[in-house]
């Protein structure tokens, strides 16, 4: 076994001494019941408030147990939060692609539309947001399967095909989201609709962790070239988007 | 080519942002910094403006190394700020002599009684197009200068300074205490009640009545022009616009023309309607105001409904009651339940603002029952932003004899998608959201840039725009009307709470 990490072990005794039930403790209490250097508490203290795993008491500065280890596992980013830091990016993506961009989360083994911003062409078109979308079908929904193993071999179970293009074989999915974990995004070519295609990227949070994913989707001979590969100018324009929502949410990369 | 830039400074209500437009109207990079609210006493709000100019002076070489450019290739500064908040400082040393009073200060409200007296609060709505509130600038002014030993003996030999939060940036960016440029623009004067809508000069009848020396006026220019040259901060840039926030949303919406109307959702709402050339006088609780003058055109008028807590309810219901995390989350709890379970909440915090008008006014909950939960309370938090909408439109299209068609919408809380689609259900109109949200600091950077020829004309603006959502009405008539019945009895019940000293509620 690799040497354990000190600060990670250090972590866990703060939170096991604030779950101890004494109610909230400042700074020094714990750096006291812990036999470690004040400053070594804040800062342990610091990056647990900051990923939300403690919370601090406005008025005495206390510590407790944050509402965030109350919903480990559940999705905990709030997608209405998701859409609000996002929307900026979102925008600017439509802006400068000339494409309609969508937000997608996993909600219950389909891909939740979290936000929608129009082709920038002043057509009409109808708002997307809170559409349910199967997620081996589309870029959006790829981009997160790739980074969820328990719903990528969901989806294998239950994939079903809207074209002949739709990739519903497990063995088409598995290497189909293989390659999109190694180039970083995601695409569908007439998937889920003849004519249609898309380009999508994850957004990651803080920790890194892939929390949705933003990509365009428009006509098949406006997002490919003739060998239906998406054009890499675009490819790179909704990379980058999906950079800075993850830089807006505190991802490193 | 190198490529340029135009810089929007957005000087907002709870943080300042400096924004970086390219060519194309595109963002390119946003600097961030919020300043510190001061609440003193119950209903006074303050600034600290030497915190907010170390803020813009922080942020603006920020967001210009996010952007990767240099000084030099900022065409021009424009400027959009929150309106109405006072500042006065000393002309040798700069240093304020008091915080900044903000707009959402009530701390006027007897002054406002005592000008108001038998003349009544419409005493100067034909010269200025305002009524009396605690809202206004003059009035803040006339307060501070009663309120500070020596104060007003100090403005009248010119000794101290008056100025919204644009005078204050461009009297520092253009060097301050050596030779910094005193001036405002007509959009902002508007919002002082000391300037003549018609002559956009200020006005001796009210100065007089209000009681402010002239001595201590910005001078009075368009929202379009170059009124210098920064010589701090982006040294050498020409400063070409201020404006506003509101109206500087009006002009980033590029509603240019008259019957276009925009509500920009922030902490505060803000309905405006572009009348034109013409000078509409509201018998509804509307503001007449100045939308916007470019360079020396006409000046461009609009009606105007503020809407004084929408966003900042939703603050309060995180900050205050704690139930949700981050504003959004008001959505997600929103949610939870189907309807609003029959409850009301009318934000009468400091009174309410248009078409009502009633400073006494303070908020309620109502139609609690043992069945309600905090799901319902979110959806009442928001409908109340949707029905207070409702009441301006309809203050609006009695005013201008139009009939709203359509809703541009932009600011924070349009990422909202259940708020739009509750505006568009209560007001049965098509509501829309345009690509570039950011359309104060946008607006801005509008002005600026026609200011310096960075862009040639509004044509090319309005070609930037872009349509990025839509929502469409669909709520039952009957079941609106209910609601609305609802609203409206809610917010009687708001009337006369607070007791003014020497006045019966009504």
């Amino acid at each position: 076994m690799a040497k354990p990490i000190q600060s990670i072990e250090r972590a866990a005794a703060v939170l096991r001494l604030l779950a101890g039930g004494q109610g909230r403790l400042g700074v020094v209490e714990v750096a006291g019941s812990l036999g470690l250097a004040k400053g070594t508490v804040h800062g342990i203290l610091r990056t647990l408030h900051h990923v939300g795993f403690v919370e601090q008491d406005g008025g005495t500065g206390k510590y407790q147990l944050g509402g965030a280890l109350l919903h480990l596992g559940t999705s905990y980013l709030d997608v209405n939060e998701l859409r609000s830091r996002a929307i900026n990016w979102a925008d600017a993506l439509a802006s400068r692609s000339g494409e309609a961009v969508r937000i997608g989360s996993l909600l219950g083994g389909r891909v939740l539309v979290v936000h929608h911003v129009f082709r920038p062409d002043d057509s009409l078109q109808t708002g997307e947001i809170g559409l349910l979308l199967p997620p081996h079908a589309c870029a959006i929904g790829k981009v997160l399967l790739a980074y969820d193993t328990g719903a990528a071999a969901a989806a294998k179970e239950t994939a079903e095909a809207y074209t002949r293009r739709t990739l519903v074989a497990p063995a088409d999915l598995t290497r189909a989201l293989t390659e999109i974990r190694e180039r970083g995004w995601a695409s569908e070519a007439e998937e889920m609709s003849i004519g249609v295609a898309g380009i999508a990227a994850p957004i990651r949070d803080h920790g890194g962790l892939v929390v949705g994913s933003i990509g365009i989707t428009g006509s098949m001979d406006r997002l490919c070239d003739r060998g239906r590969v998406p054009k890499p100018v675009l490819v790179s324009q909704v990379q980058d988007a999906a950079r800075a929502v993850s830089r807006e949410l505190g991802a490193q990369r | 080519m190198t490529e340029r830039f135009v810089l929007a400074i957005d000087q907002g209500t709870t943080s300042t942002r400096c924004i970086v437009f390219d060519h194309r109207a595109r963002l390119v990079s946003v600097a961030q910094r919020e300043h510190q609210q001061h609440y003193p006493s119950p209903g006074w709000v303050e600034h600290d403006a030497v915190e907010i100019w170390r803020n813009v002076q922080r942020l603006a070489p920020q967001a210009l190394a996010q952007a990767g450019a240099s000084v030099s290739q900022v065409a021009a500064i424009g400027i959009a700020n929150q309106r109405e908040t006072t500042v006065i400082w000393d002309r040798t040393t700069g240093v304020p002599v008091g915080r900044a009073v903000v707009w959402q200060d009530t701390r006027t409200d007897a002054l406002v009684e005592e000008l108001a007296g038998d003349a009544g609060r419409d005493r100067f709505h034909d010269l200025c197009g305002l009524p009396l509130t605690t809202y206004f600038a003059g009035p803040r002014i006339r307060w501070l200068l009663d309120a500070t030993p020596g104060l007003r003996e100090r403005a009248e030999r010119g000794e101290v300074l008056f100025g919204t939060m644009e005078t204050w940036l461009v009297w520092n960016l253009t060097g301050g205490p050596d030779g910094g440029a005193h001036i405002t623009d007509v959009t902002n004067a508007s919002r002082t009640m000391l300037m003549d809508i018609q002559t956009l000069e200020w006005s001796d009848e009210l100065l007089g009545g209000i009681g402010v020396p002239r001595a201590m006026l910005p001078e009075i220019r368009s929202s379009a022009e170059v009124y210098g040259k920064a010589t701090v901060v982006l040294p050498g840039v020409s400063i070409g616009a201020a404006l506003g926030d509101q109206q500087a949303a009006l002009f980033g919406q590029t509603c240019f023309s008259p019957g276009e109307a925009k509500c920009t959702y922030g902490t505060g709402s803000f309905l405006l309607l572009n009348t034109g050339a013409e000078i509409v006088r509201s018998s509804h609780g509307l503001l007449t105001t100045v939308g916007y003058k470019i360079g020396d055109d006409d000046a461009v008028y609009a009606l105007e409904g503020a809407i004084a807590i929408t966003g900042s309810l939703v603050q309060w219901f995180r900050d205050n009651l704690g139930l949700i995390n981050s504003a959004a989350e008001i959505e997600t709890l929103a949610l939870t339940v189907e309807d609003n379970g029959g409850c009301f909440i009318v934000p009468a915090f400091s009174g309410l603002f248009a078409p009502h008008w009633r400073s006494e006014a303070r908020g309620v909950i109502v139609g609690l029952t043992s069945y309600i939960t905090k799901g319902h309370l979110a959806r009442a938090v928001l409908e109340a932003t949707g029905w207070q909408t409702r009441e301006v439109v309809d203050a609006m299209n009695a005013d201008s004899g139009l009939a709203l068609t359509t809703l541009r919408v932009d600011g924070g809380m349009t990422a909202d998608n259940l708020l739009m689609q509750f505006v568009a259900d209560v007001l049965d109109v098509p509501v829309v959201r345009p690509m570039a949200l950011e359309t104060v600091s946008l607006g801005a950077a509008y002005a600026a840039g026609l200011a310096v020829g960075f862009w040639p004309d509004l044509e090319g603006l309005r070609r930037n725009w872009h349509r990025a959502g839509q929502w469409l009405p669909n709520m039952d008539a009957a079941h609106r009307a209910a609601e609305y019945d609802s609203w409206q009895r809610a917010v009687e019940r708001t009337f006369g709470w607070k007791k003014i000293p020497g006045k019966e509620p009504q």
